[in-house]
């Protein structure tokens, strides 16, 4: 017989850490399956709107909540992604990782979001060689050269602001007419002299030898190639739900849930940016984990 | 003899905090390269792993792209 586990937390971001720490100390027995601990948190730049903290990077802050996760003897497996979740004829549920089997009465989903692709030819070649989805981790290798940022939104502006400290010249390719986001980071974009927006503007290939050495772009109904090493994608997120081909999901993807953090599963709950809470953001993610793992414990007690 | 490691990073990439980590813990010294820093170390980084991700590890020679744990132990044989 192998272990029964009270709760299955599946991720390990904001919303899955807050959920463990929340489980255990409600005594429940928990094991984490993850492929990532941080999850998009760690890869986020400069957060300046978390309760606490006027100021911490995305990295330090993804440091503090392992740090916090760590504490506590957590049945804990990294680089281990869920691929299905099962519900069994006892009324228990499995969990199917890339590496094993585990079984559980509840189970807490807070896999969150992955970088949307381009799907244009190139994207794949150049993967890691020039082109890359995480503008805090890669950044910093593009010092004082030419880049181009794909996309137009708070992500696309937050790598902007990253980037135009340390490249020679950021072209931002937007397909929209103009730049979204919040205010005061487009205004801060806008106005750096090292920076060219090109709205209505498409990728259509990623060109190179071995690494990047161009993008080519659609607008207008004509196509240019722009000469740049390094390329980032920041096209929004899609939801890691693809697993749960159990529970009930929205257009977009995304685990549908009540304010109890429940799906329509009983049993199986889930938090964070995987789900359809509105507004993605660290600290309603972990305030969501909290919520779930609070109605896993509550969900527990009325059963036994 | 203790292997020669060098760890190609950024100050800023999770995944590098993280491989350094796990080396401080097992208590293998490493050579830390910041390749932000330094630009012919990171040509020289490009050179050797053929793609620009961090980290990059070189464990005596032998190349490892990414934060891959299993392989950092067989490599070390720890």
């Amino acid at each position: 017989m192998t272990n029964l586990y009270d709760v299955i937390i599946i991720g390990a971001g904001p919303a899955g850490i807050t959920a463990s720490i929340y489980a255990v100390r409600k005594g429940l027995s928990v094991l984490v399956v993850t492929k990532d601990i941080g999850g998009q948190a760690a890869w986020s730049g400069d957060i300046e709107n978390y309760t606490g903290y006027q100021f911490i990077s995305g990295p330090e802050l993804a440091a503090k909540f392992e740090e916090h996760l760590r504490k506590f003897n957590i049945n804990l497996k990294e680089n281990e992604g869920a691929v299905g979740i099962n519900k069994t004829n006892e009324g228990l549920f499995e969990v199917v990782t890339t590496r094993g089997r585990y079984s559980s009465k509840t189970i807490i989903i807070a896999s969150g979001k992955r970088s949307r692709e381009l799907k244009v030819p190139g994207e794949k070649e150049f993967k890691n060689k020039g082109l890359t989805y995480c503008a805090t981790c890669d950044g910093p290798l593009f010092r004082g050269k030419t880049v181009s940022i794909i996309g137009g939104g708070n992500s696309a502006l937050d790598a902007a602001l990253q980037l135009i400290n340390l490249a020679l010249h950021v072209y931002i390719i937007n397909n929209t007419p103009n730049l979204g986001g919040d205010v005061v980071m487009r205004q801060k974009v806008i106005s750096a002299k090292n920076v060219t927006i090109l709205n209505n503007a498409q990728v259509s290939a990623i060109l190179g030898d071995n690494l990047v050495n161009a993008i080519r772009i659609k607008k207008d109904n004509k196509e240019k190639d722009v000469a740049v090493e390094g390329v980032f994608v920041e096209i929004g997120l899609i939801p890691n739900s693809e697993f749960a081909g159990l529970v009930e999901k929205n257009e977009l993807g995304e685990i549908k849930v009540d304010s109890y953090n429940r799906t329509n599963i009983g049993g199986v709950f889930a938090a964070g940016d995987v789900t359809d809470v509105p507004e993605k953001q660290i600290i309603i993610a972990a305030g969501e984990g909290s919520k779930a793992a609070l109605s896993a414990f509550r969900y527990l007690a009325e059963k036994e | 003899m203790a292997k020669t490691v060098k760890v190609y990073s950024t100050s800023t990439c999770p995944y590098c905090i993280r491989a350094k980590q796990f080396l401080t813990e097992n208590n293998i010294q490493f050579e830390n390269i910041d390749v932000s820093a330094d630009h012919a170390k990171a040509q020289e980084m490009i050179k050797k792993s053929g793609q620009m991700g961090v980290p990059v590890l070189d464990i005596e020679g032998e190349i490892i792209i990414g934060f891959d744990k299993e392989r950092i132990k067989q490599a070390l044989g720890i």
